[in-house]
């Protein structure tokens, strides 16, 4: 397989020494050898793939400047709009939908020479854990096509770990970049809440919702972090502060750094599971760290405060799919029996039971014994985040308490669905950063993911830990 | 405070569905129904919790309101919006009678 490093392309590319239109061909010749098994896309945009890579390669031969991802090709989550390009979120109720504007991180990406092969499949409108919620099918995992390739973001993460794209971007409310990374053996990072501007993804739950990317190794994932990152007007909880330096974090060394056990974990996690994360502690520790136990007593809560805000926050946010001024439309005699039966026919199971949920526990009656109890949950567990983070500089835990599993496993079971995301729901209710490594493997041979998670705008410490990682996931195996 | 000790009923799916604006049929209340309890009855676990004097938190950081300067800027082309609703008329979004014809 020729070579996916995003660095490795974009260097040669800026040299003259390979070409965006020959990189771009590759991947599109891979995505029409396998796709069919994979279904990782929605919506392959091969034409303008390929233009965007000539009128690169065409910059390159003039001197033009090119940016530090030129000529990489990326895949884009279907919930990020793309201006004048199908953005559906893999719903019925979006399907044909051409926005009228680029999300800032696609207007970011195409700067930077990055160049969109297309868009890919999720859960619909991000909600679910194993990519089965799509109007359109699911996407398989490339490890096993027998298998799921986790969620929300399942398409991008199948997208990376086959081959088709160098990097891709995903959205991350509850771990659906680093679960879905895990159960593809690919890199994935959720970053700091406000890090990388949310305008144009179409929102999920808003006060938990991030973008961020996925690569084969973590530098990449550093670099497209840095391209998409940093302050956005048109964002208002855009934090404006410049952004770090990633990519240099990652070649530091943990030497001198404190990372966290946690010893009052929730339970569940397979066993192949806990064996790889012992082994992470003790390559970190090897390489100069300090393994500190630290406690996080509200984290088990985690799961019934992410449920109840999440689906709250959703039942908002989708009321806009109304069959007025974009999608789906079913005709009725008065506006309110045609919102019931657009709304009827457009969503999904997924999406209905969140937002009967969400309306259920926001609605008069209720809202303090759900909703109100749940919101001082959410600051027990970013208070326990804290008063850990005053004697660590990052916390080790598995991404996913169990590998990839076959289709249909959980399908009919919300809640054993919802017992995917234990370990990656606390960082987005406390609004801070983490992600997923590649390390080693667990039952049936499948990858495991480790999870580092860093307290907000923590992200150096996070991808000085994720190098370490990865280089001692390497020489394990 | 109250405290959710009763597990939804198929009428309260029925109710929340409605002003949710999700027309659902009889035949699919009780599934939806069986599957929100058991997810319901999963958040009772929080009863045990003493939250009295914990402040709320809505958002991860406080939301200041962001202004900007009162200038004239692009915004999104009409035109280009109107194609993608599902009717318009004199470049306006057209929708059924909002009063309905039955009643």
């Amino acid at each position: 397989m020729a070579t996916t490093s995003a660095h490795d392309i974009a260097a040669g590319v800026a040299a003259g020494k390979i070409s965006a239109r020959t990189v771009v061909d590759e991947h599109l010749a891979r995505i029409d050898a396998r796709e069919n098994d994979i279904h990782a896309f929605n919506l392959v945009t091969a034409d303008a793939a390929r233009t965007h890579a000539d009128q690169i390669d065409a910059d390159v031969k003039a001197g033009r400047p090119v940016g530090p991802l030129a000529g990489v090709p990326i895949a884009l989550k279907d919930n990020l709009c793309t201006h004048g390009v199908d953005t559906t979120c893999s719903s019925r109720i979006l399907q044909g939908w051409k926005p009228p504007y680029d999300a800032t991180v696609v207007s970011r990406l195409r700067a930077a020479g990055a160049v969109v092969v297309g868009k890919t499949n999720l859960d619909e409108f991000a909600m679910g854990s194993s990519t089965e919620n799509s109007a359109f099918g699911p996407t398989r995992n490339p490890l096993d096509i027998s298998r799921v390739p986790g969620g929300s973001s399942g398409g991008s993460a199948a997208a990376v770990a086959a081959g088709f794209s160098s990097v891709s971007l995903g959205s991350d409310t509850g771990g659906s970049i680093r679960q879905p990374a895990a159960m593809c053996g690919v890199v994935g990072v959720k970053p700091t809440y406000g890090m990388v501007s949310r305008y144009g993804l179409v929102a999920y739950a808003s006060s938990l919702d991030q973008i961020g990317p996925f690569a084969t190794n973590v530098a990449d994932a550093a670099l497209v972090t840095e391209v998409i990152a940093g302050h956005d007007p048109m964002d208002s909880t855009s934090i404006p502060q410049p952004v770090p330096s990633l990519v240099s974090a990652v070649t530091q060394g943990v030497a001198g750094m404190r990372i966290g056990r946690v010893t009052d974990l929730p339970s569940g996690a397979e066993p192949e599971v806990v064996a790889q994360l012992d082994a992470a502690f003790a390559a970190l520790a090897a390489a100069g760290a300090t393994i500190v136990d630290v406690t996080l007593p509200s984290l088990s809560y985690a799961l019934t405060a992410y449920y109840i805000i999440a689906p709250a926050e959703a039942s908002s946010n989708l009321a806009r799919f109304d069959g007025v001024r974009y999608g789906l439309r079913v005709p009725a005699v008065d506006t309110n029996a045609m919102y019931g039966a657009t709304r009827a026919a457009g969503f999904g199971d997924e999406v209905k039971r969140r937002i009967m949920l969400g309306t259920y526990a926001l609605s008069a009656g209720y809202y303090d014994a759900y909703y109100g109890k749940a919101l001082k949950v959410r600051r027990l567990i970013a208070n326990d985040f804290n008063k850990a983070y005053e004697s660590v500089d990052t916390i080790l835990m598995p991404t996913s308490p169990v590998v990839a599993f076959p289709f249909g496993d959980k399908a009919d079971d919300p809640m054993s669905m919802y017992l995917c995301d234990i370990y990656t729901i606390p960082t987005n209710l406390a609004g801070h950063a983490a992600m997923s490594v590649p390390f080693g493997t667990g039952a049936h041979g499948l990858p495991v993911g480790i999870q580092v998670l860093a307290p907000a705008l923590g992200e150096v410490a996070m991808f000085r830990v994720g190098g370490a990682l990865e280089i001692a996931a390497g020489s394990q195996s | 405070m109250s405290s959710p000790t009763s597990s939804i009923s198929a009428a309260d799916v029925a109710k929340v569905a409605n002003l949710a604006r999700l027309d659902i049929d009889e035949a699919h209340i009780e599934g939806f129904t069986a599957q929100l309890a058991k997810v319901m009855n999963h958040f009772h676990d929080i009863d045990a919790l003493d939250l009295s004097g914990v402040e709320p938190m809505t958002q991860p950081y406080p939301l200041v309101n962001v202004m900007r300067d009162d200038v004239e800027l692009p915004t999104l082309d009409t035109d280009e919006v109107l194609a993608a609703a599902p009717a318009a008329e004199e470049r306006r979004f057209r929708v059924p009678p909002i009063i309905g014809l039955d009643g």
